[in-house]
């Protein structure tokens, strides 16, 4: 365990290895949360409520979604395209550690990096801006930070999925940017799950894709209540034990076709 | 004595796809491809001792990177059995991955961004290196490489040669009874590679570390290696001492001549006739080189012969080089004798 946590802790130099990144990131999200605050109140444009969200819920929703991404989010699929494609997951492999194990922690260190340099002081600025509204509850910060653990795993396990394609693949760089418009499209992040036509909320509710935002951010805005979010967290534990399986059994063709590139 | 690697009818092939000419031929690559099954190891076997030095070579493309991918746990064979270390590597990777060091010239396993410490803070952790076998074995790689001034620099910023040594020192942290080196002195100048084969040597006596070594640099098989393998189209040609393998081409001189004025051909192949003298044509004008055995009195008579028809201004004796050798093997595709 000791390895995978030092692991966490170079991630963390190789962070602050690189300020321009971590600067620009800052304004990235301001910018998206702005956008996304001046969009919403057009689109309430006065009105109390859509689909049981109010203004100030929606603005809390578009907030929250955002810095919880920057937890959950994380660029291990192209890493890993990268590394295969070039050879150096080679060096990987002679390595007594999991490959993939090792890869989760990576993200892990970047997530808990950005949770606590990115998001908590985000937070507070965006709280200043814009009429946010925390919880007062201890439980629902309790739900909200397990629900964010969730949607940390079976993100990463989408991401660990589409970076092992790339042994199949050889060149999935389509292949991970439409995975990444997908996950902001049916996540929620975009668009509360709820605001889509129902037919849509039904396809959807067989993915794994709205637990990665949509149930934090409800959960976080109080928009489930009660038992509601006791089924959410559990929706998001099946998830993210079922997705084990097919990561398992594409990792073992992957090492058994696996072709080094470049010698 | 036992054992660190053994090989056993190892075969790997590759399907190579090959895409069709043209439009229309790439459009039909869409729906079916046309493969062909290369065979990149073909079936071969051999196995090494505990503290043996061997020198894997052969030319590009003959299939060693790909035998040290296997026999790293890296590849799954084709066929065939690998024993390594007792273990079979790409069953029990993460335990077999503990017993063993690589380094691979042309890819480095240092983090590119971080300070070399960090990564090898990071390796110590990966391969539960207690503090005290540590700080005893890695202050001695460390002193002997020359590396302590470089530790805090991030990786990006060193030269190659300062790179290697550190991956180098990377490899043997958890202190592996085998070692893989693929190219490590690949792109190096004289000093490094005179540092790094001494360090080689040093530790292979004190820790009787097992050294599997590929290189085009025959200088590094001849400093380290008692044994070479040579692999030519993914088959062994030649496995046994490298002392063996000169011998068999026999005790080959080759005398250079520089000559006063540019000689004929014919004349000169006239005066050594019935001699067994191979004329070969030097790179500069005047120069001529004549490969013979060294028996009896040959090589005067061939001196007096020479001397005695052509005006010389320079003549070199020397032994035939090893790198002439493998050259010629390579070429003819076969081992003499």
């Amino acid at each position: 365990m000791d390895k995978y946590i030092e692991m966490i802790r170079i991630r963390f130099l190789m962070m602050l290895a690189y300020r321009t990144n971590y600067y620009s990131g800052i304004l990235i999200y301001a910018i998206n949360i702005g956008a996304y605050y001046f969009l919403w109140s057009a689109i309430y444009g006065g009105k109390e409520n859509i689909q049981g969200l109010s203004i100030t819920q929606m603005t809390t929703y578009v907030a929250v979604s955002w810095m919880a991404r920057a937890f959950y989010f994380n660029n291990i699929d192209r890493e890993m395209a990268m590394e295969i494609k070039d050879g150096k997951v080679a060096v990987e492999l002679i390595k007594p550690y999991s490959y993939l194990g090792m890869k989760t922690m990576q993200g892990l260190g970047e997530g808990i990096f950005r949770l606590l340099f990115f998001s908590v002081p985000g937070m507070i600025i965006v709280a200043f801006l814009f009429p946010v509204q925390f919880s007062a509850n201890a439980a629902t910060w309790l739900y909200f930070g397990l629900s964010l653990i969730f949607s940390f795993i079976i993100n990463t396990q989408i991401n660990l999925l589409t970076g092992i394609t790339t042994f199949f693949l050889f060149n999935n760089d389509g292949l991970i940017r439409a995975k990444r418009v997908v996950i902001d499209l049916f996540s929620g992040l975009l668009l509360p799950i709820s605001f889509y036509p129902f037919w849509a909320q039904h396809i959807m509710s067989y993915f794994p894709f709205q637990a990665i935002s949509y149930i934090p951010s409800m959960i976080f805005t109080n928009g489930f209540k009660g038992q509601e979010v006791i089924n959410a967290l559990i929706t998001q534990a099946v998830w993210s034990g079922l997705l084990f399986i097919p990561i398992a059994c594409l990792w073992n063709i992957a090492k058994k076709k696996m072709v080094i590139q470049g010698g | 004595m036992k054992n660190a690697i053994e090989v056993n009818q190892l075969r790997k092939e590759f399907k190579a796809y090959s895409s069709r000419s043209g439009l229309k031929g790439a459009f039909r690559d869409l729906f079916t491809r046309n493969y062909r099954v290369m065979k990149a190891v073909n079936d071969i076997s051999f196995t090494v001792k505990q503290g043996e030095m061997v020198g894997y070579i052969g030319e590009n493309g003959a299939g060693k990177s790909t035998t040290i991918k296997m026999l790293t746990g890296i590849l799954t064979p084709t066929s065939g059995e690998i024993t390594v270390n007792g273990m079979n590597p790409h069953k029990e990777r993460e335990k077999f991955a503990q017993t063993i060091g690589v380094v691979f010239g042309q890819r480095s396993q240092l983090w590119w961004d971080i300070a070399v410490q960090e990564s090898f803070r990071l390796l110590k952790k990966v391969y539960k290196v207690s503090d005290e076998d540590y700080n005893a074995h890695m202050e001695h790689v460390i002193q002997t490489l020359d590396i302590g001034p470089l530790l805090d620099k991030p990786v990006r910023k060193l030269s190659l040669g300062q790179r290697m040594r550190c991956e180098l020192a990377a490899a043997l942290i958890h202190n592996p009874p085998l070692l893989f080196l693929d190219e490590p002195t690949i792109g190096l100048d004289v000093l490094v590679k005179l540092k790094i084969r001494q360090f080689l040597k040093e530790i292979n006596e004190k820790y009787n570390t097992t050294i599997l070594l590929t290189t085009h640099d025959l200088a590094d098989i001849e400093a380290l290696c008692e044994r070479v393998v040579m692999l030519d189209e993914g088959s062994i040609i030649y496995d046994g001492s490298l002392q063996k393998l000169r011998s068999n081409w026999g005790d080959l001189k080759q005398v250079t001549f520089e000559f006063g004025t540019a000689p004929n051909t014919e004349q000169l192949k006239l005066l050594t006739q019935g001699m067994p003298v191979n004329w070969i044509e030097g790179d500069q004008k005047y120069l001529w080189t004549a490969q013979l055995q060294n028996k009896g009195d040959l090589m005067s008579q061939l001196i007096a012969k020479v001397v005695a028809k052509h005006e010389i201004s320079d003549i070199n004796i020397e032994e035939i080089s090893t790198e002439e050798i493998i050259r010629n093997i390579y070429e003819e595709g076969v081992v003499n004798g």
